[in-house]
């Protein structure tokens, strides 16, 4: 048996360790239970929901850059009444914290989506996405916007008793003046961060490679920015964050960790490595062990500076 | 779906940059179908990163072949492995063609590198005892692959090598052949092929699937990169990973 203690808590949500699977990178889990067991991570957070389906964008959604990808899905989904009625059975399988990523184009939408979906006794808290960077309303438009972001966090809060995690973007000055505005507002955490604008040019054609024209940088190549911004909040806000951004194996969840990190979660890595939770789950394990970390939750801005 | 390191057996360039990659593993050669692909992840570095959809060109035994041409980073990579090195599969994924529907004459079209699939779907349908036509075409001579195929007609649109004009004019040219016969298309290759194949199928009467292209990450559907438009349903894209890459033509707007 494990000597390790590898839960932690965001704020009033407790999980079991700190690794967390990304919105829109595990779908809504059926995909991704062939090849690991759902029941062992942290938690799940679903593809983004609106409240009427959504047909994403036309091709091409996805390029290749330098350690990373750019992408411009537009937020693709079934909708928050499909969701329930076919999505959840499944999920409910599971012993895994559901976390429903809600994206929305106006803030009535948010608010009526996560009324709609509260009442769902599996899912465990949901996470405000006011960051997405390639739909034509909404997402980022709310993501700039401070005042908007207060006013989200508290027009949502005001309909769960869930667990409200804003979801915030890196295209700000200060991404630390957002998590602020989230923690007055009631907000129980931010997950940092979504992802950074990109493009990327045909040299022939001259045209974007992407239809959206730009997209979402994530991979590798953005863990720099991904770790300064968790640390800004860390020092300005006394506020949970969950780490995002181009982890992809136990250092990293270990850095991201110390930089104010309480819990994080993996995106790109799994299009690439299905089975990379396992892995990580097992070599923050190791690393407790070997240098005799008994709650894993210790870490958490653990940096000197 | 699976995901395994297997071993490499060797690589080999059969001419004009074309390369095949012969990989050795048990389990995914005993299930994969022809048309389905694997995702190949190349490095363990993070450049490139992402990992490489790959038609399956032809099963051995317990061995996989994959086609190839040394386009950029991660073709590049793979051109150069060799024996006693092991690459990261993921596989089989997606669904491959439909062989054994009711037709006496099976019909494939290919251009260019489209000919990737139809190694291993002429040896499946040699064992089910087809009649098989292939229509092989290309830019110029170079670009036309006939490695693994039976009974071929070849067109460049240069004229260069066989007929001077698309595969599908050669098909059209070639349309006294299915008289008499009940035929099916298999077809891979450019986008502007595929339209105009689907349009020559329609108006023929003539069942065609088409195995598909698009850029994706992941390639077993978390992702969500790889849309194409239903004919059917304009509310909601297929996924090319996961409800293609083969699609029949009626179903898609290429």
């Amino acid at each position: 048996m494990s000597t390790v203690d590898l839960s932690v808590s965001i704020g009033p949500l407790k999980l079991r360790n700190p690794v967390l699977l990304a919105s829109g990178t595990v779908g809504y889990g059926n995909e991704m239970s062939e090849h690991i067991d759902l029941n062992k991570i942290g938690g799940i957070v679903t593809k983004s929901l609106s409240l009427k389906p959504r047909k994403g964008n036309p091709p091409q959604r996805i390029v290749e850059t330098p350690a990373g990808m750019l992408n411009a899905i537009g937020l693709a989904n079934v909708g928050v009444e499909v969701f329930l009625k076919e999505k959840i059975p499944f999920l409910k399988q599971f012993d895994v914290p559901l976390i429903c990523n809600i994206a929305a184009s106006t803030i009535e939408e948010y608010v009526e989506c996560t009324r709609i979906l509260t009442n769902e006794k599996s899912i465990s808290a949901f996470e405000i996405n006011v960051s997405c960077p390639n739909v034509k309303e909404g997402g980022l438009q709310f993501g700039n916007d401070i005042s908007a972001v207060g006013k989200i966090t508290a027009k949502v809060k005001a309909v769960t008793n869930k667990p409200v995690i804003i979801k915030l973007s890196p295209n700000v000055s200060y991404i630390s003046d957002f998590a602020k505005a989230v923690k007055d507002e009631g907000g129980d955490a931010v997950s940092a961060i979504n992802t950074l604008v990109g493009t990327s040019f045909n040299i022939f054609t001259r045209r974007p490679k992407i239809y959206n024209v730009t997209g979402g940088l994530s991979g590798p190549a953005i863990k720099p920015v991904a770790l300064a911004k968790v640390l800004e909040i860390n020092q300005k806000v006394k506020i949970p964050v969950i780490g995002i951004g181009g982890i992809m194996n136990w250092q990293d969840v270990i850095e991201f960790m110390i930089a104010g990190s309480s819990a994080i979660q993996l995106g790109t890595v799994n299009f690439i490595n299905p089975k990379a939770s396992e892995e990580i789950l097992k070599g923050l394990e190791d690393y407790c062990i070997k240098y005799k970390i008994k709650k894993i939750s210790e870490l958490t801005g653990s940096y000197k500076i | 779906m699976l995901t395994i390191e297997a071993p490499v057996e060797k690589t080999i360039e059969l001419e004009n940059n074309i390369h095949l990659l012969k990989i050795l593993s048990p389990q995914i050669a005993s299930t994969i179908k022809p048309g389905q692909f694997l995702n190949i992840r190349v490095s363990e570095t993070y450049y490139p990163l992402l990992r490489r959809p790959f038609s399956v060109c032809d099963v051995l035994g317990d061995h996989i072949f994959i086609m190839f041409n040394v386009l950029g980073e991660g073709t590049k990579i793979l051109a150069h492995k060799h024996k006693g090195e092991t690459i990261d599969v993921l596989g089989p994924l997606g669904n491959g063609f439909k062989t054994d529907d009711e037709y006496d004459t099976a019909v494939i079209v290919a251009g260019g590198l489209g000919s990737a699939p139809f190694p291993y779907l002429t040896r499946k349908l040699k064992r089910h005892k087809k009649n098989i036509i292939s229509f092989v075409g290309g830019k110029t001579e170079s670009d036309v692959i006939t490695y693994g195929m039976n009974n071929i007609f070849i067109s460049t649109d240069d004229g260069s090598l066989g007929f001077k004009g698309t595969v599908v004019e050669l098909l059209n040219r070639n349309i006294n052949l299915f008289e008499q016969k009940k035929i099916k298309i298999f077809s891979c290759g450019p986008n502007a092929m595929l339209r105009a194949l689907k349009e020559f199928c329609i108006k023929n009467n003539f069942e065609c699937e088409a195995s598909t292209e698009c850029a994706m990450a992941c390639g077993f559907g978390i992702c969500q990169g790889c849309p194409i438009e239903s004919t059917h349903n304009h509310e909601k894209y297929l996924l090319v990973c996961k409800d293609g890459p083969v699609f029949n033509v009626k179903d898609v707007v290429i």
